[in-house]
């Protein structure tokens, strides 16, 4: 069996999201739109939204649609669909995710943001930063950095204790399935 | 025979490869392309109403018979998907100068086409496409039926049950009931092994005898020749067009005998609960099927059903494209 690498020590998505809310306040204006990509990153949205006191309400997106691996991975099951219940031209959005990797994702968000009108203004907030950019994106927003890339083969992932949007939040190391 | 036909819609993955029709796909399949549809049914709402799944693709709507609806909202299904949309309307083209079917097949496959949806006046003209298909090892393009002969109209059948699920959110408890030309009318066909296929436990027929198949009641449907009657109780209705331009010979005394006895109208529709939701595939003859009181009326979702029609075909063409 090949020796695994060693798994890095994950912080507290809590403590992650506290740093997140501490870092975006100082912005918080009422132009400031929250966008939250399906799923983690529209949990850590809700939390925001409240934590921050936004006026703006709280959008989320799917970027199924806007998927560059469409055409050999196939039409995801369960997509949700986008809600983008505000006028786009007049705000300030920040898309928020749970893990930013290759990049592919917010590429696909904004797409996605740009069939509703031209966006004013978009920042990026994640809760963690796994490296192994393919894209040249950053986030502004970025409660931690891995300090070494994760491997392919691994995946990050938020998870929620329960249904409720205040539930506790944590992040898990998984397998990737095919890779 | 017929299990060739079911195999050729699905790939040995057990995925879709054609849309042809109902009969006999997983309720699992018919489940997931209600599900996709969904969040396409907000595309409509959008500044910009295009999604790049199809970019690239060329989709030719090969309409070997005339319905303008039909073919108008497969183009805007797929040109909101992005794709390039080409219309034939083959009964005025090759076919007369003596082409035959598989001949214009091929030349489309030469020409690099990636989907055909097809209208064609013959039962079973989509499964000899996606046949022949299969034949020259072709698995690249995917042929969805949009309506051949009296035998399926899927896309039909599929848009009618999201619009059933959209009002009613669940199939277990309902009872259904179908009136009319159910003879000719290959939307009936799809709509009923739809039903079944979603376990609706109570599907109704309303007809009279002459524009009845025989055997009907083999499809797992209860018969019904008062309107009355086969009202009572009921949770949908669906109409259906009664189709005129293929009455031959002396099938009905006239449109208006048909309209006294089988015409949705008020009246009749009182025997239904009260939250009751009217349906019709379009286009409605006023006076004839269904009395315009009813058609405009609170409980009909008819032009709900030519949205989520785009949406559902959305579905299809992205399913299959992606598959």
């Amino acid at each position: 069996m090949p020796k695994k690498p060693p798994s890095p020590k994950l912080p507290e998505a809590e403590a992650l999201l506290a740093a997140l809310v501490a870092a975006m306040r100082p912005h918080a204006g009422p132009a400031m739109a929250l966008v939250g990509i399906h799923t983690g990153g529209v949990w850590l949205a809700q939390r925001l939204h409240a934590a921050l006191g936004l006026s703006v309400p709280l959008g989320s997106i799917d970027v199924s649609f806007h998927r560059d691996d469409y055409a050999s991975k196939g039409m995801r099951r369960g997509a949700k669909g986008s809600s983008i219940p505000f006028d786009v031209a007049a705000a300030e959005i920040v898309i928020v995710d749970d893990v930013l990797y290759t990049g592919r994702t917010i590429r696909a968000a904004m797409n996605e943001l740009y069939d509703y009108g031209r966006p004013a203004r978009i920042d990026l907030a994640v809760l963690v930063d796994r490296g192994g950019r393919e894209l040249p994106i950053c986030a502004r927003y970025c409660a931690h950095t891995l300090a070494q890339p994760l491997p392919a083969s691994q995946e990050l992932v938020l998870t929620r204790a329960g249904d409720d949007v205040s539930s506790l939040l944590s992040l898990q190391l998984k397998d990737r399935p095919n890779e | 025979m017929s299990n060739i036909r079911h195999n050729l819609q699905l790939t040995s993955h057990g995925e879709l490869q054609h849309l042809l029709t109902i009969e006999g796909l997983p309720r699992e399949i018919l489940t997931r392309i209600l599900d996709t549809a969904a969040p396409f049914t907000e595309v409509a709402e959008r500044e910009v109403k295009k999604l790049p799944l199809l970019r690239g693709k060329s989709v030719f709507n090969l309409f070997f018979e005339n319905s303008t609806r039909t073919r108008t909202t497969f183009e805007i299904a797929a040109k909101r998907l992005s794709a390039d949309v080409i219309n034939l309307n083959i009964n005025t083209s090759s076919t007369t100068k003596g082409e035959t079917l598989l001949d214009t097949v091929d030349n489309l496959v030469a020409m690099q086409a990636d989907m055909f949806v097809v209208r064609h006046a013959a039962s079973g003209a989509p499964h000899l496409i996606a046949g022949h298909l299969a034949n020259i090892g072709n698995r690249h393009i995917h042929v969805v039926n949009a309506g051949d002969g009296r035998h399926a109209h899927p896309t039909q059948g599929l848009l009618d049950m999201y619009t059933i699920r959209h009002y009613k959110k669940d199939f277990s408890q309902l009872t259904v009931a179908i009136i009319g030309d159910i003879l000719h009318s290959r939307v009936a066909r799809s709509q009923i092994h739809a039903l079944s296929i979603l376990g609706v436990p109570e599907i109704r027929v309303i007809a009279p005898k002459t524009l009845l198949p025989s055997g009907v009641e083999r499809l797992g449907v209860r018969v019904f020749h008062d309107m009355s009657e086969g009202l009572r109780g009921v949770d949908v209705v669906m109409t259906l067009r009664l189709q005129n331009e293929r009455m031959q010979g002396a099938l009905l005394p006239s449109p208006q005998e048909f309209y006294k006895s089988y015409g949705l109208t008020p009246e009749k529709l009182l025997q239904a609960k009260p939250d009751a939701i009217v349906m019709h595939p379009g286009p409605m003859n006023r006076g004839v099927e269904i009395d315009s009181v009813v058609a405009d009326g609170a409980h009909a979702v008819i032009l709900p059903q030519v949205t989520f029609g785009i949406a559902v075909r959305m579905a299809v063409m992205s399913m299959l494209a992606g598959g």
